[in-house]
């Protein structure tokens, strides 16, 4: 222990200012950011992007020093002559209707596209074992993808980085709907990670409550980039991303309040000392529509505008580099807070228990002006037991009808009403506000004709079954218990002598 | 005369027992060195570990394995030296209320699937094929290091299976069998190719010491959770998951590990006393007839911990810097100054392009079909040219 203490002492001298010829420069960066976004739904979306950009060209140099660019990755883009690489994994679908359009989605399952480089003459050996080393790395099983699950796309999946040109030949796509995602998956992603789960925005990333969520995606982009704005030269970029959507009702109870630590059980403490970047955007656009619905706290230093997918959006930014926004006295713990309650105010559902109690369903509901608005709810029935049918079940089972009780606007104000002076038919409900009226409206009832058992099976299985047994079983039994032997006719008995006595008296011939 | 007689004979007696005491000394110390020469010979720890079991149901298999998975890599096995084989996933399963665990006690005390686990083989890929492959070493040519056994003849490897088992047989993933004579054989072949140096192998399953009758390679150590003919039975299910957690036998050797530390100096004898049968209800077995050192000898560590043998040296090393990467940078940046024309990215949907690729497939479909009909009608109505557009 003390020997290897002072080995790296001396290890440390040498390498020491001077030992190296001259200072060089670091070829590699790291930018970690995480974006928070409040769904329409009331659920929230968290998405981290770690991008790790290395000024390097793999192909032409044998590299031996990684540095934050991993060793295991970079091998392969050598080994494997890559042009650009991505894989998924993923959990759930992303609901664009109740959720708005995603970041970059991905279907669920693994998912690995994969440009190879021109140079590469067995594109299809090399798609193989490529995707054995990988599924090694990420713990997945990525070695069933076969030509049986192998496509190559001819129009579709352009390269996203630079490319020299798009022979489709050197394209493969694959996709694993079967594949699991789970934290043996998400462990490998993690070391991946220069700051591994330690420092910066991957404290956050604890599995236990990654995968409590309507929504995980996690993915792995390698693709060349230009290096500045002349572009004569290529870096290499590989982007980690995760998205994940917390739901409200399962993991949030309910409630629409949000904070990091209500998400992931951790707040940031510092960020990742080899991160040139290292910030946390929070989408503030509704917020700046609605009059202030959506508070953040602690109120941004900065935000960012721009349009994003079509749309003007607003992002409060938190740069955790900035010792203002955090401390070694002060974690960054984000909190998101809904002013006003969205307009489903209020929703109590009771359900059903058998026999006991049936389903309760109560909306409060805002109906938009010029608008349709459906209610549908699915119910099942249980079955009932025999003793517990009607006599007449083919007639159906009854549903009660639903009620609806409206504030109607009305469009021309009314006066307050004299209980006493004005007709009955004007004093039914108790008005109090000139402007509408209320009103009670009831739906038809539903009659559901459910399938009814044969009641009168029971007797006919009673009668079939004794028959079967008397006549077949009670046959056989006959035949092989009766015995059959032969009896001499007797002479007579008592009644026989005491009939032909009486017969000779008449006359008749004698039995 | 009768007193110097006493005083004589008292004094050989101390004198014979001096003699006897430093003989006594020095047989400690021979017997000290002898013991030392019948420490395990090991330099390495491997573990496979197995669970061959599917379904929601049969979540006390996984927990099983994961909790000897979590006791191994406690006591310092690291991730690249354990085969973990799970053949359904439990923990991000639809039916698990707190998912990406796995407990093992109820009331979700501890979780034993953890933060860091890597699971080598899963859902599909657990096959008794895949099991025999990697116990053996015939791995297809693409496998990646994590799926492989490498060990080698100083390795000590524990072995822990747990599933559904009968008279002879383990089921994997309820469609297929592996044979205790298949068994037996597979380790015949690890030993004739020197692949371990003693061998542990555990079973936690219903009428588990059938699966070690057959063995027959030497320095092979085995335990069973229950005997021919009787069931291995579960411990005890949570309300809240709706399942049973644990087999019994596992609980309790999973209870006795945690006691575990890789400094103790417990041996085996003491896991075999493990799960009695006032709590196992089954009979817990064991085979030591073909292991060669005394159980009592043998540590817990020796299997299922990796402790290594440290030689600490006060000699110092210099190191000369590299100076081969820096050449290699400085002519780097000398080529990237040759590229003068700026690359460019690819367009996502070039709609033209792909439009003028279809068109292009189908002139050649087109030329293709009408050559065909000129070669086989023998030119009569003469070659149709095709239309204008040539393909660039």
């Amino acid at each position: 222990m003390a020997a290897a203490v002072r080995l790296a002492l001396i290890v440390l001298l040498l390498l020491g200012p001077g030992g190296w010829g001259h200072a060089e420069p670091s070829r590699d960066s790291l930018r970690e950011e995480l974006v928070i976004t409040p769904l329409p739904s009331g659920d929230v979306a968290a998405t981290f992007q770690f991008r790790t950009r290395w000024d390097s060209e793999l192909h032409r140099e044998e590299v031996s020093h990684y540095r934050l660019f991993p060793k295991a990755l970079g091998q392969l883009i050598s080994k494997y002559s890559l042009q650009e690489l991505h894989l998924s994994f993923t959990q759930g679908f992303w609901r664009t209707r109740y959720w708005g359009p995603p970041f970059l989605q991905a279907p669920s399952g693994a998912e690995l596209w994969v440009w190879f480089q021109d140079t590469v003459t067995d594109v299809d050996k090399s798609w193989k074992e490529l995707s054995n080393v990988l599924s090694g790395i990420f713990c997945a099983s990525l070695n069933f993808i076969d030509s049986t699950n192998t496509v190559i796309p001819t129009a579709s999946f352009k390269p996203l980085g630079l490319a020299n040109g798009t022979d489709h030949y050197f394209l493969r796509y694959a996709v694993l709907p079967r594949e699991v995602v789970c934290t043996e998956n998400l462990t490998p992603w993690k070391k991946l990670l220069p700051c591994s789960s330690k420092a910066g925005l991957s404290v956050l990333l604890k599995a236990d409550r990654l995968f409590h969520t309507s929504y995980h995606s996690q993915a792995v982009h390698i693709r060349p980039v230009c290096r500045n704005a002349r572009c004569t030269s290529i870096s290499w970029e590989l982007r980690q991303t995760l998205s994940v959507v917390f739901d409200a009702f399962v993991t949030g109870q309910g409630k629409k309040d949000w904070s990091l630590f209500r998400m992931f059980s951790r707040t940031l403490t510092e960020p990742c000392p080899l991160a040139a970047e290292s910030r946390v955007y929070v989408d503030i656009t509704s917020s700046k529509q609605d009059n202030e619905t959506l508070e953040v706290n602690p109120p941004p230093l900065t935000t960012y505008q721009d349009v994003i997918l079509g749309t003007q959006k607003t992002y409060a930014v938190y740069d955790l580099l900035d010792t203002a926004v955090i401390n070694n006295s002060r974690n960054l713990n984000l909190q998101l807070k809904w002013k006003r309650p969205p307009e489903n105010g209020y929703i109590h559902y009771q359900p059903a228990q058998d026999r006991l109690q049936p389903h309760l369903l109560e909306m409060l509901i805002q109906l938009p002006a010029n608008s349709v608005t459906k209610v549908s709810i699915q119910f099942e029935r249980a079955l009932l037991k025999w003793t517990e049918y009607t006599p007449d079940p083919n007639h159906g089972f009854y549903v009660s009808p639903s009620v609806l009780s409206a504030l109607v606007p009305s469009i021309v104000a009314s006066k307050p009403v004299d209980w006493e002076e004005s007709p009955l038919f004007n004093t039914l409900f108790p008005g109090s506000d000139s402007s509408s009226y209320f009103v009670r409206l009831y739906t038809e009832p539903l009659l559901v004709n459910l399938p009814t058992p044969d009641f009168s099976m029971p007797y006919n299985v009673i009668c079939l079954t004794c028959t079967v047994v008397a006549v077949c079983y009670g046959s056989f039994y006959n035949l092989l218990t009766r015995t059959f032997h032969i009896e001499e006719p007797s002479k007579g008995g008592l009644a026989k002598r005491l009939a032909n006595l009486i017969r000779r008296a008449r006359g008749i011939p004698p039995l | 005369m009768a007193a110097n007689s006493f005083r004589s004979r008292a004094l050989t007696a101390l004198a014979g027992l001096l003699a006897l005491s430093f003989g006594s000394l020095a047989d400690s110390r021979i017997e000290d060195q002898a013991e030392q020469f019948f420490r395990s010979g090991h330099t390495n720890n491997w573990a496979v570990l197995v669970c061959t079991s599917r379904f929601w149901f049969n979540y006390r298999h996984v927990a099983n394995t994961l909790s000897v998975y979590r006791s191994v890599k406690r006591l310092g096995i690291p991730d690249s030296h354990i085969v973990l084989m799970l053949a359904d996933d439990m923990a991000c399963n639809a039916r698990n209320p707190k998912p990406a665990t796995v407990f093992s006690h109820k009331n979700m005390e501890l979780n034993v699937y953890g933060d860091d686990v890597e699971v080598d083989y899963r859902s599909y890929e657990v096959t008794v094929e895949n099991f025999l492959r990697v116990l053996t070493g015939r791995v297809p040519p693409g496998t990646p290091r994590s799926k492989r056994l490498l060990s080698d003849d100083r390795s000590n490897i524990l072995i822990y299976m747990t599933g559904h088992g009968g008279n002879g047989f383990l089921k994997f993933q309820d469609s297929e069998e592996i044979t205790n004579i298949e068994l037996a054989d597979a380790f015949e072949q690890m030993w004739q190719k020197r692949r371990y140096n003693e061998l542990l192998f555990i079973i936690d399953t219903c009428q588990g010491a059938s699966m070690y009758e057959r063995f027959y390679s030497p320095n092979i150590m085995a335990l069973a959770s229950s005997q021919v003919g009787e069931d291995s039975l579960s411990h005890q299910p949570d309300p809240a998951i709706g399942v049973h957690l644990m087999d019994r036998y596992t609980f309790y050797v999973l209870e006795f590990l945690e006691e575990i530390n890789p400094a103790s100096q417990t041996n085996m004898n003491d896991l075999f006393q493990v799960c009695p049968k006032s709590l196992c209800v089954s009979t817990p077995g064991h085979r030591t007839d073909l292991f060669q050192r005394d159980p009592k000898n043998v540590l817990i560590t020796d299997f299922f911990g990796s402790v290594r043998k440290v030689e600490i040296t006060t000699e110092t090393i210099s190191l000369q810097p590299d100076l081969g990467i820096m050449e290699s940078s400085n002519k780097e940046d000398q080529i990237d100054e040759e590229r003068m024309e700026p690359l460019k990215y690819a367009e996502q949907l070039p709609v033209a392009q792909i439009i003028h690729q279809s068109l292009f497939w189908k002139e050649t479909a087109a030329h293709l079909g009408s050559w065909w009909n000129n070669t086989c009608v023998s030119g009569a109505h003469g070659a149709q040219e095709p239309a204008a557009v040539h393909p660039s």
